[in-house]
């Protein structure tokens, strides 16, 4: 369970118009609400990510004291993959293009 | 009801006839609302032609499906929603909110398989615990929305609050979810 989960690099989806706006990769982020448990929300990350305990409960403080923490970023798939994970533990997630 | 523990590859509690009663109850509730979108969901030829569901393109109107179903794009930040955030959350709702139901009536399932109806001894798998985990957030998040909790939420309201009661089986469902992340993460994780 505390195998840190490995880096993912970008990769461009398509050749052509949309490469650009494909290059930027996204975000996945959970933002904090007065529901979900300190300890859940640290379970849950490492139970989806493979954090160990130390990296999830630093994003679970992250998400409590700063209102949101990025959680995974790459390719909109793996994104958009990583949001319905988070949903379906109950978590407030979203996903956005890197800034 | 005692706190969970950890026994080798399972965890067990013991729960009383009342909380059985309390916590089937709702998770029964929550379970309808969500029958309630699925059976709302738009049918078409294509759909059952392919075997690809689509789900609605919109959130729903009621402030707990509404919880239990987020967008997946911010809509209601400071942040400016341009259309193709919208369109995008439309198009991504559409395509993941069948399987979310799924997982969440399936979760809500594994509750009232596993709990019994006069209470005693339940005894979860670790899997099975998950499902519990899961469900029992649903329902924490459902009263959470419906009594407006907040961050720094009193443990009592005075006894003439209408909420009063349903702050106290919030505040119980809490220790329950406690108390079994506790029993599986301290060997496990």
């Amino acid at each position: 369970m505390s195998t840190p989960v490995e880096q993912e690099k970008s990769q461009p989806e398509s050749i052509g118009s949309e490469l650009f706006a494909e290059d930027k990769p996204w975000q996945t982020i959970v933002w904090n609400d007065p529901v979900n448990l300190m300890s859940y929300v640290t379970y849950v990350f490492q139970k989806l990510f493979g954090f160990s305990r130390e990296q999830a409960t630093k994003l679970m403080l992250d998400v409590h004291h700063k209102g949101r923490a990025i959680v995974s970023s790459g390719s909109k798939d793996k994104c958009e993959a990583d949001v319905a994970k988070l949903h379906a533990a109950g978590l407030w997630a979203t996903m956005q293009h890197e800034s | 009801m005692i706190p969970w523990e950890r026994v080798g590859d399972s965890v067990t509690t013991k729960m009383d006839r009342q909380e059985a009663a309390v916590l089937r109850g709702l998770i029964g509730q929550i379970g309808e609302m969500l029958k309630s979108r699925q059976d709302a969901s738009p049918q078409d030829e294509l759909a059952e032609l392919t075997g690809i569901r689509t789900g609605p393109t919109t959130a729903p109107d009621d402030p707990i499906l509404s919880r239990l179903l987020p967008d997946f794009h911010r809509l209601d930040g400071d942040e400016p929603v341009t259309d193709a955030d919208q369109d995008s959350a439309a198009a991504l709702r559409s395509l993941h909110e069948p399987d979310l139901l799924d997982l969440k009536t399936g979760v809500a399932a594994v509750v009232l398989e596993t709990c019994p109806a006069n209470g005693g001894l339940v005894k979860l798998s670790l899997e099975q615990a998950d499902a519990w985990l899961s469900a029992v957030n649903d329902v924490r998040l459902a009263l959470g929305t419906t009594l407006g909790v907040t961050e720094d939420m009193p443990d009592e309201l005075p006894d003439d609050d209408p909420r009063a009661r349903s702050l106290g089986v919030y505040h119980w469902l809490t220790w329950l979810q406690e108390s079994l992340i506790a029993a599986l993460a301290g060997d496990e994780l």
